[in-house]
């Protein structure tokens, strides 16, 4: 562990990333101390007298939205969600890619081949319309949001984990393992998975910008989670009208998604290259 | 190779009829009756009998899915909810519009990740380098519509050098293309770094070196054509990310392809028009992943198919 921390401090971007990302972790947590108003709360003055929103002002920092609504506020709770969902999301995809993956390279025979197909057939889906779709049909919540999400987003993990188990499987030590009497649920759990955490953990990090972006974009669908939960992606789609005007409703939650994305693939990206010893030299 | 083809090909239509089954199976989840709907709040046991007899439902699932892939192969995509026309129609009226998008987004990506790798490639290690890689990862983690509404605040609104969106001339794709291929953009520059900084490792490399040709010389010309090669054969891959991509940059820019109409489907839950385009674009991403299979041993002799 301290091994790993050591290169991986070495990459002074995925250190950033990793800081970026304690720090909207934190701010998210703490909304209800640091935000200045209640997000739903809809201000008498907060619109100009033609019902235009507030441009950014030391009263209203971020400014108001359409409904005279604090921005800072709902960026803050809004947050919350994207991040919850974005992680709940990956935690899913990470999960079932992972079973998929290393029961269709271990099994091997029908099984393995049938997950494989269909494993294809999800490759061959355009994963945000099918996204879209389930969600349009569903009406979801929160967290049949990061379900969707999940669903649509395990392929890649499955197929990484299913390469690397087929590589690992021909290892003497699961040889070894096997001669001793170990079955194969225990060889599954105790050999062939620890093995594979390196993945898991890159694909971990890494994966939460995909779904935060994927959050994001269904919310700007229209088909996200439902009002009043302020998500970033839900602020932009209720405030697209207003981005000549009114720009800074829609770049404010915009580059709140980009650094949290962005947050997440450096640091996933600096943690693959410390957790693979063959590729430091190369950079 | 021509076994190969037919394998692939076969393994293919399996796929798309795959993709079928899973879009047939999407009807079921609404939560609303079509037979409801159709026949009126005030309708009898009767007539939503009758209705159901129309529109086959009171088939077996199996017979109804037959059929639906019978008429999906004739090109019959079913009628809109909403809009009351051929969803065949309306998807093949719009597809060409889509299809130019692409085109635009693929220069586009390229014309931004190519330069930006091999640029990385040649001065790696360097500051600049891990200044263009952190950068394209910016591309990456970029939505698509903070992106399109961006560049159209900037370039269409402040600056008023390009149109507010709409279809017509080169001028109006440009922004379009352009955000729907910078996400490919970021890929491709490291990618292209990353095929690059093999092939610059090479003997061959370091004959040309010796031999005392300029370095701007052995990059651009000995090693970009070998280079560039792997990154040609995955053109074909991005179909995938496009057809996602389509929705919301065509909604965004007012684009007439099949993406605003899959927008304008699911504000209106038009369940028939969503699982037609769903179907198209997966037919699309298929042949895409098809070519990028059978354009790598053109490109390169060394790898061969079985």
């Amino acid at each position: 562990m301290g091994e790993l921390w050591r290169a991986f401090r070495k990459d002074k971007a995925a250190v950033a990333g990793l800081a970026v990302i304690a720090l909207f972790v934190l701010a998210a947590l703490l909304a209800p101390v640091l935000a200045p108003y209640d997000p739903n709360f809809q201000f008498m003055d907060g619109l100009t007298d033609d019902g235009q929103p507030l441009p950014p002002s030391e009263r209203f920092w971020f400014g108001t939205d359409r409904l005279g609504r604090d921005q800072l506020a709902r960026v803050l709770y809004g947050g919350g969600v994207s991040l919850l969902i974005g992680v709940l999301a990956n935690g899913f995809a990470v999960l079932i890619g992972t079973l998929l993956g290393v029961t269709a390279g271990y099994v091997k025979g029908r099984i393995g081949a049938a997950i494989m197909r269909f494993t294809d057939l999800m490759m061959a889906f355009p994963a945000l319309l099918l996204g879209i779709a389930l969600a349009a049909i569903l009406k979801p919540s929160l967290f049949i949001v990061a379900l969707v999400i999940a669903l649509v987003s395990w392929v890649q993990v499955a197929r990484v984990v299913y390469t690397e188990t087929l590589a690992l499987a021909e290892r003497d030590f699961i040889e070894a393992a096997r001669a001793l009497g170990a079955s194969p649920t225990r060889i599954l759990f105790r050999h062939l998975i620890p093995h594979l955490m390196p993945t898991v953990l890159v694909y971990g990090t890494l994966g939460i910008a995909t779904t935060v972006l994927f959050e994001a974009t269904l919310s700007f669908v229209g088909v996200g989670v439902q009002p009043p939960m302020p998500s970033w992606g839900k602020m932009i789609f209720d405030s697209q009208s207003y981005y000549l005007t009114a720009p800074w409703l829609v770049f404010i939650p915009g580059a709140a998604i980009l650094i949290t994305a962005l947050a997440f693939n450096l640091a996933g990206d600096g943690l693959r290259d410390a957790l693979d010893p063959t590729q430091r030299g190369r950079r | 190779m021509l076994t190969y083809l037919a394998k692939r090909l076969v393994t293919s239509a399996f796929i798309l009829l795959g993709v079928t089954l899973v879009t047939f199976c999407m009807t079921f989840l609404i939560p609303a009756d079509p037979v409801a709907m159709i026949a009126g709040r005030n309708s009898t046991e009767q007539s939503r009998q009758l209705i159901r007899e129309q529109l086959g439902l009171h088939r077996p699932l199996p017979v109804q899915y037959a059929d639906y892939v019978v008429r999906l192969a004739q090109g019959d995509f079913g009628r809109s909810f909403a809009r009351k026309t051929d969803v065949g129609e309306l998807i093949w009226s719009r597809l060409p519009a889509t299809l130019l998008l692409m085109l635009g987004a693929i220069v586009a990506e390229l014309l931004i990740g190519l330069p930006a790798g091999i640029w990385a490639a040649s001065r790696r290690g360097r500051r600049s380098d891990k200044a263009v890689m952190t950068l394209s990862f910016v591309g990456v983690s970029a939505p698509q519509f903070v992106v399109g509404l961006s560049l159209l605040y900037v370039f269409a609104f402040w600056l008023q050098w390009l149109p507010l969106g709409g279809y017509g001339t080169v001028w109006h794709l440009i922004l379009p293309a352009i955000t729907l291929g910078i996400a490919g953009g970021g890929w491709y520059s490291r990618m292209m770094r990353s095929s690059m900084v093999d092939v610059l490792r090479q003997d061959y490399i370091r004959t040309a070196r010796a031999k005392g040709v300029p370095e701007w010389r052995v990059v651009l010309k000995h090693g970009l054509k070998n280079a560039i090669l792997p990154i040609i054969a995955m053109i074909g891959l991005d179909v995938g990310i496009f057809m996602s991509g389509v929705v919301v940059v065509e909604s965004v820019f007012g684009w007439p392809g099949i993406g605003q109409l899959m927008w304008g489907a699911i504000q209106a839950l038009d369940i028939p028009i969503i699982m037609g385009v769903t179907v198209v674009a997966a037919a699309f991403i298929i042949l895409g992943n098809l070519l990028a299979d059978l354009v790598t041993p053109l490109i390169d002799p060394r790898i061969r198919l079985r």
